[in-house]
């Protein structure tokens, strides 16, 4: 990319707190800060905290706001409760994946979507276009630049944050979000996140963004809060099962074989990609995406190829880290359905070396505490 | 800066080596581990291998990349630090002390002459080539 790299508000905040920056798909953004598995293990046992202001935000508002949403996505945003968030994917025609968003209901017919960062531009000319093809009172808006977000996830991150808000959080459900006032501002606050661990998310002016980051690292110092970049949110998330876009899924795989078919509502009426995802559907798919982990020691890579028993390379790691809780490989990978049973070897090559890896449920960490609802990739 | 061991020669792969006699000692630099971050995984040679200058002899690992490591001089290995494969955090703790690699018989003194000082090691760093 030959344009500058763009910025969240936070720049300048996570330079002065010791970040090492890389690019992130056209964002300068910080890759980790004391080292990968510190912040790692901080969000698993405390609470760590994200600049996630790269994200973008389309609003749609308007009486046929969710007729649009309903087209627009595959999940069922119908039963959409105020202030209720919904994990959703878009599809083309074909049923490839366009991008996995979360879906607000702020209000009546007020509709706030959550999409990637480096996804933004196209889900914007996407959004936009099906928008002018389809009849009705809505409008759509690209709110990306007018949103910061900051994600405080972990364990104490709500004995962290009620001493912030006004909210009583415990009331804040999983997958639930209220707006509420800081500082003279409107903020939302969410209990969702990309961590598999309980907290939350703050959307919010990116003016306020650094006041906010500040405060969140004072009144947490006593549980130890830190600042986490990419690094150890993409080992959080892969833990957690999460799967990336870019990686795990693209516009040439379908929900139904990025094992998300649990996101897909063909009994809610039509939506772009709904023949193609109900074929997928009844007819199965040749290939699943799958999660391993490896026997033997070392860490599956992004584009290292999988193999079966055979000398045939039968697919690829999409998503592969050290685990920090597991202390080993693990991955993600697209192979044929006859190798995603559980329990099933696979081998991934490994700078030449053929290393043995076992075909695991995910998520592959699963936070101790029961009661709470996870965000899953299994049906 | 970090401190780089003025008796330790530098590789522009971010290694040192250390030689008493007719043995070297090599790790990676402080630099080195801090580009990787953690480090999670080392693969070293073994015992009696011949090692060959600039070429690779293994790998390490951490949690975001990897990278091969490359002989900084031609020799036999005479000892290898197996604890690493257990304690890979020795890396990021001690580069230039505990976290030692391999020891290896100098074959030919020469080779490490051509090597830099602690000094053209931290000008090196500091160029364009060698810091990032």
């Amino acid at each position: 990319m030959s344009d500058d790299p763009k910025r969240t508000p936070l720049n300048q905040w996570h330079r002065d707190h010791g970040a090492k920056m890389v690019d992130f798909g056209g964002w300068d953004m910080p890759i980790q800060f004391d080292g990968i598995l510190a912040e790692h293990e901080a969000v698993r046992q405390r609470a760590g905290l994200f600049d996630v202001s790269h994200m973008g935000e389309v609003r749609i508002q308007g009486d046929d706001a969710l007729a649009f949403i309903q087209h627009l996505t595959t999940n069922d945003a119908g039963g959409l409760e105020l202030g209720q968030a919904q994990y959703t994917v878009m599809t083309n025609h074909d049923g490839g994946v366009i991008d996995d968003l979360l879906v607000y209901r702020l209000a009546d017919t007020d509709y706030l979507l959550v999409i990637n960062a480096a996804t933004t531009p196209k889900d914007v000319a996407w959004i936009e276009k099906q928008a002018e093809d389809f009849e009705g009172a809505f409008e759509v808006r690209n709110e990306s630049d007018e949103w910061a977000q900051l994600a405080l996830q972990g364990p104490d991150a709500e004995i962290i944050l009620s001493r912030i808000v006004a909210l009583d959080l415990g009331s804040i459900g999983y997958y639930r979000a209220a707006f509420t006032d800081l500082d003279g501002v409107q903020v939302l606050v969410s209990r969702t996140g990309y961590t598999g661990e309980d907290g939350f998310e703050v959307y919010l002016p990116p003016s306020q963004a650094p006041g906010l980051a500040d405060t969140i690292l004072d009144v947490g110092a006593s549980e130890g809060v830190v600042p986490v970049g990419l690094g150890a949110r993409d080992t959080l998330r892969l833990e957690a099962g999460m799967l990336l876009y870019g990686n795990d899924m693209d516009e040439s795989r379908s929900p139904v074989e990025a094992n998300l078919r649990w996101l897909t509502k063909p009994d809610k009426g039509d939506f772009i990609g709904k023949d193609a995802i109900v074929a997928d559907i009844e007819a199965g798919t040749a290939e699943r995406l799958v999660g391993f982990e490896l026997v033997d020691r070392g860490v599956p890579r992004h584009g290292y190829e999988l193999y079966g028993a055979d000398e045939q390379a039968i697919g690829e790691v999409t998503s592969g880290t050290f685990s920090p809780t597991l202390r080993k490989g693990i991955g993600l990978g697209y192979v044929p359905v006859e190798h995603t049973a559980v329990g099933g070897m696979l081998r991934v090559d490994i700078r030449g070396r053929k290393l043995e890896a076992r075909v695991v449920k995910t998520p592959f960490y699963r936070r101790p505490k029961p009661g709470k609802q996870h965000r899953k990739i299994e049906e | 800066m970090a401190d780089y061991p003025e008796s330790y020669k530098y590789t522009k792969e971010h290694e040192w080596i250390s030689v008493d006699g007719d043995e070297g000692t090599i790790g990676i630099t402080d630099h080195a581990q801090a580009e990787l971050g953690d480090v999670v995984y080392v693969e070293l040679p073994a015992v009696g291998d011949q090692l060959q200058a600039g070429q690779p002899f293994g790998t390490i690992e951490s949690v975001k990349a990897v990278s091969e490591l490359y002989a900084p001089i031609s020799g036999e290995v005479t000892a290898i630090h197996e604890e690493l494969v257990d304690q890979p955090e020795l890396f990021n703790e001690d580069p230039h002390g505990a976290a030692w690699m391999v020891r290896m018989r100098v074959a030919d003194s020469g080779e490490i002459d051509a090597l830099m000082s602690s000094g053209d090691y931290v000008t090196f760093l500091e160029s364009a080539d060698g810091g990032h």
